[in-house]
């Protein structure tokens, strides 16, 4: 039904066109002189039709699920009374699965009944939405045929339509942040409904893991994230001392010594370590990194965890090396020529340039990628979802196996759907902190850059 | 011609041991630098040759092949698709090392074939009955852990007690083998088949398609979205307050962790949509978010490389401002939007964190037929395979990590090819 509803739309969106456009060639013909081409007559009939249908549908589709499911369980209201939202959610499933032919056992004969009436719903929905659509469609095109006339601005029309859907464009990045804080505050909202904000934000221990019956002991789990986040902090920590020192160093070879030829083989060489996914770096880590440091740190009498922490950060480090070369290179470059020629005038060796001249100056913009790459770092996913481990301690020992936020968030939400335990509410929670930590890092580092950058502009 | 060196003081050893030093740290600058490139490309290469090495295993499989009697008492057409089919390929087995008759042994040289192979036999049988009571060819994979000791993964020199596989069963294998029934071609089951619990069946189909829809929904969404606002917001839009709230907007969103728009997805397509679980459609709406800033900061840097003398031209020809924009400057901006579209949808492609959340890490045996069926994607399936316990995943997920590259290196070139053909020089 809904293909139907689209071709519908689409077929009397061409045929609007290709009667404007007649109509318009139609008054061209008998003579009279046409503010705007045929072709946008014809176009101003399309859009007309196109855009407000489509926004119908799209809204249908998003909101008939809903008011399909408030009729059904207004059918069975008597059926559903003083059950928890759990077990309604888990009648309505059961519902739909009958209705979608997939049957267990016998079930009740209301309930076949409410299957049954769920699809004449869904049928019903789709027919009114096919009506509607049609109706509208033709509607729109009539009215977008009355409009033919030799002075009518059509032109003026249809730039105004492709403007405001510019527009929506645009906004739809504001609508996704917006999206993001309200979905995260809305949940975290809840979290804290059930756990104490001081005790998420101060407690030392986490263990979140779901009770198996109400009144088992520590039945709630442990929600302080201080040990969560000291664990991002030292895979963080360990990422920066791999990347930093190499990103920089390559950067300034990069920028001032090397010959042309090396320079343009070594860019999209760098280029390469930056376009792997980070999944692929999670696996380098398990497969290699981690035995590796395991079997060196065993033989030297070490005691190194599997899930050893400097395989991760070290790793993740090697991910950000690109990243910080590529915007220390930037930095360097922005510096300007005179201030090179300057140093070399005075007789500094390029040596002497780069690290009492142009490093200093180009100081900020490289303090700005180092600040991108540690909101990466802290948002880097799958790297520590592979080899970090998953319990959290309060340890700052690199060898010793730490969990990450990102970690806890993947695995607090792996396979489980219902929004209403603190298990799942707490990734939520997470989210906002990684949110606005990661946020206020990039806004200020995104401020340094460009700032600088206009500098020397 | 006045000689330089005569008229300078000569340098006294103090001076030229300053200068020494100061030579010696260039050097040493200059050294770090080529040992920073060294270490990163020696990574790179580390990074290459284990994926290599331990991947290049997985693109041949272990096939036996095998005389069957398919037996009219243990299979019978009445029963269909029912039979014995196992026994029927033991049968086959038991008829080249006939002192084999433990039923305890028995079972275990059935163990040589992969699960899928009694399949495979039932499915050949369903469509030809006629075939019952003949004796027919069959070509099918060898369970993992003789697939393991045919490509020497699995070393016979370790006890017994700590492999996979036992001294007689070596001993049968290599009987086999020296009979000529034991083959290794290409592994094209990895590319044609889904996901499996073992792993000489298991493949990537169901996560190709999966994540083809992903791209595509992706692809759709943020393509037109991202144009648009890039347009509105280079050519169009007053410098005010607003431009410059969604433009401060979309360079953050552009560094917002990848996780959390999986959890915008879970909380907002999933639980207020209603929309399916582990749904292509889902993750490539996702997707299709990360990769609109990629795709709007590509296409402004795109117009704005257009130079004003086209836009100028235009205007003074009589066009309106949405003739020269549609008519003249996007058009040659076209490659270099195209160029930026394709890094954003390679970044898309390996992109993972956002999938897991929305649970396109599922276990499905099938290749999803709409973007509404639940599916795995690459990465994911990746994820998954490097979870898993058994040893030929490991393999596995370094052939599925090859595959990945490939796609993303052919994406990657290109996007270089039409950027060095359409560049345009002003």
């Amino acid at each position: 039904m809904t293909t139907a509803a689209f071709l519908c739309l689409f077929a009397l969106a061409i045929i609007g066109y290709v009667w404007n456009r007649q109509a318009a060639t139609a008054i061209r013909r008998d003579g009279a002189r046409l503010h705007s081409l045929v072709g946008f007559h014809g176009a101003f009939s399309l859009l007309m039709v196109l855009v407000p249908v489509l926004v119908v549908i799209l809204l249908w589709l998003v909101l008939q699920g809903h008011v399909i499911d408030s009729i059904l369980k207004s059918g069975i209201a008597a059926r559903l009374e003083g059950l928890g939202t759990g077990e309604v959610q888990l009648i309505i499933a059961e519902i739909k699965s009958i209705a979608g032919g997939t049957i267990f056992g016998t079930p009740e004969d209301w309930k076949l009944a409410a299957a049954d009436r769920y699809l004449a719903l869904n049928v019903r929905s789709g027919q009114l939405m096919l009506v509607v659509v049609t109706a509208l469609a033709l509607g729109l095109m009539l009215f977008s045929r009355r409009k033919v006339a030799a002075d009518f601005r059509a032109r003026h029309g249809v730039e105004h339509i492709i403007s405001g859907l510019m527009i929506f464009c645009s906004v739809v990045a504001i609508f996704v942040t917006i999206g993001i804080v309200a979905s995260l505050m809305f949940e975290t909202g809840k979290f804290f409904a059930k756990v104490p904000v001081t005790e998420f934000l101060f407690g030392t221990n986490w263990e979140p893991q779901i009770p198996l019956r109400e009144d088992q002991v520590a039945a709630e789990g442990a929600f302080g994230w201080l040990p969560v986040m000291l664990g991002t902090l030292v895979i963080t920590v360990i990422a920066l001392v791999v990347a930093v020192p190499v990103g920089l160093m390559s950067a300034i070879y990069l920028n001032e010594f090397a010959p042309r030829r090396f320079r343009a083989v070594a860019k999209p060489f760098l280029e390469i370590l930056a376009g792997v996914p980070t999944v692929v770096y999670g696996f380098f880590a398990i497969l290699v990194v981690a035995p590796a440091m395991r079997g060196f740190g065993q033989s030297i009498g070490l005691d190194v965890s599997p899930n050893i922490a400097l395989a991760a950060g070290s790793v993740m480090g090697i991910m950000l090396i690109p990243f910080i070369s590529s915007f220390a290179d930037d930095a360097l470059s922005a510096v300007p020529q005179s201030l090179r020629d300057g140093a070399l005038g005075l007789g500094a060796t390029r040596a002497e340039m780069m690290t009492s001249v142009l490093f200093p100056a180009a100081i900020p913009g490289i303090v700005g990628g180092i600040l991108l790459a540690v909101s990466r770092a802290i948002g880097e996913t799958m790297i520590v979802v592979m080899a970090a481990g998953l319990i959290a301690k309060m340890t700052i020992n690199p060898l010793d196996s730490v969990t990450t936020v990102t970690v806890q968030i993947v695995t607090l939400l792996i396979g489980d759907t219902s929004f209403d335990n603190p298990k799942t509410l707490a990734a939520f929670a997470l989210g906002m902190m990684l949110f606005l930590v990661t946020l206020i890092i990039n806004v200020f580092a995104l401020r340094i850059v460009r700032k600088y950058r206009e500098a020397y502009d | 011609m006045t000689d330089l060196s005569a008229n300078s003081a000569p340098l006294g050893a103090a001076q030229r041991n300053h200068l020494r030093r100061r030579n010696r740290h260039q050097l040493m600058l200059q050294g770090f630098g080529i040992a920073a490139i060294s270490f990163a490309a020696l990574m790179l290469f580390i990074l290459v040759s284990s994926l290599v090495g331990t991947g290049y295993k997985a693109f041949t499989q272990t096939h036996i092949q095998v005389e069957v009697f398919v037996d009219p008492e243990e299979v019978s057409v009445e029963k269909l698709p029912r039979g014995g089919f196992r026994d029927v390929l033991q049968a086959s087995l038991q008829a080249q090392l006939p002192e084999v008759s433990e039923r305890a042994d028995l079972r275990r040289l059935e163990g040589l074939f992969s699960n899928g192979a009694q399949f495979r036999l039932r499915d050949m049988i369903v469509a030809d009955p006629s075939l019952i009571g003949q004796t027919v060819t069959l070509r099918v994979p060898m369970s993992d852990p003789f697939d393991q000791l045919a490509k020497g993964l699995v070393k016979r020199d370790t006890p017994e007690a700590q492999r996979r596989v036992t001294d007689q069963e070596i001993a049968w294998f290599d009987r086999l083998d020296q009979a000529g029934m034991i083959t290794q071609p290409l592994n094209w089951g990895l590319l044609t088949n889904a996901d499996s619990r073992f792993p000489e069946l298991a493949g990537l189909k169901g996560a190709l398609v999966g994540s083809f829809w992903a791209l595509l929904v992706c692809f759709l969404i943020s393509f037109p979205l991202g144009i648009g606002a890039a347009i509105y917001l280079e050519e169009f839009a007053p410098k005010n307050r607003w431009s410059d709230l969604i433009e401060v907007n979309i360079n953050n969103l552009a560094a917002v962790p990848s996780v959390v728009f999986g959890l915008l997805a879970l909380a907002v397509f999933i639980g207020w949509f209603g929309l399916p679980r582990s749904a292509p459609l889902v993750g490539g709406m996702t997707l299709a978010l990360m990769t609109m800033p990629t795709i709007i900061i590509a296409t402004r840097a795109a117009l704005k490389a257009v130079p004003p003398s086209i836009r100028e031209a235009a205007l003074g020809v009589g066009a309106s401002k949405h003739q020269v924009v549609f008519g003249h400057v996007l058009p040659l901006a076209m490659p270099g939007i195209l160029t930026g579209t394709i890094i954003g949808l390679a970044q898309a492609l390996g992109e993972t964190a956002p999938l897991l959340l929305i649970g396109m890490n599922a276990f499905i045996t099938s290749a999803p037929g709409s973007p509404l069926d639940s599916a795995t994607a690459l990465p994911t399936q990746i994820f998954i395979w490097a979870d898993s316990p058994e040893r030929g995943f490991v393999s596995r997920t370094s052939a599925a990590i090859l595959v990945l590259l490939t796609f993303l290196i052919t994406m990657n070139a290109i996007a270089i090819y039409l950027r060095s053909k359409f560049e345009r020089k002003w």
